[in-house]
């Protein structure tokens, strides 16, 4: 291992794994090691000819490695993190948890992620709530938000079977998110297909509920603050248009809304630039660990110097 | 899971109290709703769907709050229905399983699970629920404009298969025409054979509501969806009264009434009607630029809030192949078009 870098792993050589390894790549501190699937493909082929050590023995192969990786990436199913945690728990190895399985805290990177940093797990919730819950956030630091609802927007082409299979986890957790992460009294979450062609661009609207005397020169201040927070791990993440306020209605309980139009356009490391739904998942968990990778390597050189 | 046995040739479903939703802003009254379903029943109709215009879970800011939580209004229509079932919509990505089990808790005994023309695979896990829950079940490929006669027909089958008994051509834009409609139903029928009947859902926007279904029926299209006085989205839906009228002509059993109908319409309906829906100018820019019918309020009050014309706003959102759901991005072409000036 070489010096100030943290040792890491990928399980799941999919599109989404493929993707986060191209992103990881790109970290000073983190160094990916391994790639772990559970028969060949073009992922762990992919991952070899980058040089990574790569197999399809699963994670009994990945536990058996020497250094063992301190993190860990999944990008499998719920049903198989819900079986590896445990293991990687036991080794020690930290998780960061595409899936939905939903097993530690639910994380945003410029939202909550240093109230977790050190937990052994954490879940990257869903795509819908990566891309809406910072605005949400930027928008009850500001002001008490009574309700928050997103309109998650995505190509037909990025969804794919796991999602389309159990589209209410994607309902259900987002919803949640929005509420417990992003700080509103009540959440709900609304995921759109859409198979127009070319494909749509991932697009999000957060619509929060506030006071009809809010300060909404402060609420569109802290929104563009956090727009520009979480450029720095998407930089397709942008507002549509000025966040508009609407004035209070009685149908809205007497309540005034502001209404922030998002689209978020992938990277294109290995997914394609429209799925930005994808991509705010997989720059989400590189940003996780790269947070992580940072406290830890301050942290030996404090333990270093002491 | 089979088919269930038709007491009739057609079976009219009436969407009054769901598509109905949408044109009144979703501000029904319990008391609207009880003497709608009253009228109804009283008149022979064998399925009213009640639910939020965009399905159980509806109520929102992107679609319209509910005036009356749907729940109250699902078990009211269950109490003053004699003879016919009471149905729900749901729209998976809106409403979940959990809504449908409340549904069926406060009396639904059928579900409509309605995804985008291409997407029916989000609908097993829905399918899969009301079979456990014991209820009917149909479903809604919308925008059925949007997708060519064999792929509906696939799309269809997922349904079937999934445990849907009555597929639907949903034509949520109003935009079949004639000969498009008619290749639709044909694809269909011939997909489902025995297994499932198929249903025809239309809209105004064109004025083909009716003679539609009077095409759909010919070739062996099953449920027929109407609405008192047209009361639905865009330009309203076919109208039931004239449903009943128009297949009592054609000695097509209905099992309708048809004066009890128009009494319906008539002396129920119009006086709580807050708009008639009609053929003017936005409403036939949806069919014609195949938009969404639930998007032509919204649009309305959009295009007020935002100083822009409602036709050219439903005009870009055809021109950008928006599907149902999409109404938060009505506001965004309102923004495009306002700074376009």
């Amino acid at each position: 291992m070489s010096p100030g870098t943290v040792t890491a792993a990928i399980v799941g050589p999919g599109n989404i794994g493929t993707d986060l390894l191209a992103k990881l790549r790109r970290s000073s501190v983190i160094d990916v090691r391994y790639m772990v699937g559970v028969v060949e493909s073009d992922g762990l082929a992919r991952a070899r000819e980058r040089g990574i050590a790569a197999s399809a023995e699963g994670v009994d192969w990945l536990l058996r490695q020497d250094p063992l990786p301190e993190i860990v990436f999944e990008a499998t199913s719920a049903k198989v993190h819900t079986a590896n945690a445990p293991r990687y728990a036991k080794a020690g190895v930290r998780a960061v948890d595409l899936t939905p399985a939903h097993l530690g805290p639910m994380v945003c990177p410029p939202v909550n992620l240093h109230a977790h940093l050190d937990a052994p797990n954490v879940s990257m919730i869903t795509c819908g709530g990566q891309a809406t819950i910072p605005v949400v956030h930027a928008v009850s630091r500001v002001t008490p938000v009574p309700y928050a609802e997103i309109v998650a927007s995505v190509a037909s082409r990025s969804a794919g079977p796991g999602t389309r299979a159990n589209i209410d986890e994607f309902t259900h957790t987002t919803g949640r998110a929005v509420a417990e992460v992003g700080a509103a009294d009540r959440g709900k979450a609304i995921i759109v297909l859409n198979p127009v062609e070319p494909p749509m661009i991932m697009r999000d609207t957060v619509f929060c509920m506030i006071g009809g005397d809010a300060d909404r020169a402060a609420i569109a201040a802290s929104i563009h603050e956090m727009v520009a927070e979480v450029q720095r791990y998407v930089p397709g993440y942008t507002l549509r248009a000025e966040p508009q306020f609407d004035e209070p209605r009685e149908t809205w309980g007497g309540h005034a809304r502001v209404a922030t139009f998002l689209e978020v356009k992938g990277n294109g490391d290995h997914l394609p630039p429209y799925a930005g739904n994808l991509d705010v998942m997989t720059a989400a968990a590189a940003r996780v660990g790269e947070l992580m990778a940072q406290q830890k390597i301050e942290q030996q050189t404090i333990g270093a110097q002491a | 899971m089979t088919r269930p046995q038709l007491a009739h040739d057609v079976r009219i479903v009436d969407t009054t109290l769901r598509d109905g939703s949408h044109a009144m802003a979703h501000r029904f009254t319990e008391t609207q709703v009880r003497d709608t379903v009253r009228a109804l029943d009283a008149a022979g109709v064998e399925v009213i769907e009640v639910t939020h215009g965009d399905g159980l879970g509806g109520s929102s800011f992107n679609y319209g709050f509910s005036r009356t939580d749907e729940m109250q209004l699902i078990a009211a229509a269950r109490e003053e229905a004699r003879r016919a079932k009471i149905a729900v919509l749901l729209v998976p990505g809106i409403g979940t399983v959990e809504d449908l089990r409340r549904a069926r808790d406060h009396g639904a005994d059928m579900v409509r699970v309605a995804t985008h023309c291409t997407e029916a695979d989000v609908s097993p896990q829905h399918f899969a629920a009301a079979r456990d829950l014991g209820m009917e079940t149909a479903g809604f490929l919308m925008m059925a404009h949007r997708t060519p006669p064999e792929d509906l027909a696939k799309q269809a089958r997922i349904m079937v298969d999934a445990g849907c008994q009555a597929p639907y051509c949903t034509d949520s834009a109003g935009a079949l025409l004639l000969h498009e409609a008619r290749a639709r139903f044909e694809a269909l029928v011939a997909e489902v054979g025995d297994e499932a009947w198929v249903g025809y859902h239309g809209h105004q926007n064109l004025s083909f509501g009716v003679a539609n279904s009077v095409i759909a029926q010919e070739v062996g299209v099953r449920y027929i969806d109407g609405s008192l006085c047209a009361l639905g989205a865009g330009s309203g839906n076919s109208p039931t009264e004239v449903l009943a009228a128009v297949f009592d002509r054609l000695g097509v059993d209905t099992g309708l009434d048809v004066m009890g109908l128009l009494h319906a319409a008539e002396d129920v309906v119009r006086p709580y009607l807050t708009r008639w829906p009609k053929m003017d100018r936005n409403a036939i820019v949806q069919g014609w630029a195949g938009v969404y019918s639930s998007f032509l309020l919204h649009a309305e009050a959009v295009a007020e809030r935002y100083k822009v014309s409602a036709h050219e706003i439903l005009e870009r959102c055809g021109e950008l192949g928006l599907v149902g759901g999409q109404e938060d991005m009505i506001i965004d072409v309102a923004i495009e078009l306002a700074a376009e000036r």
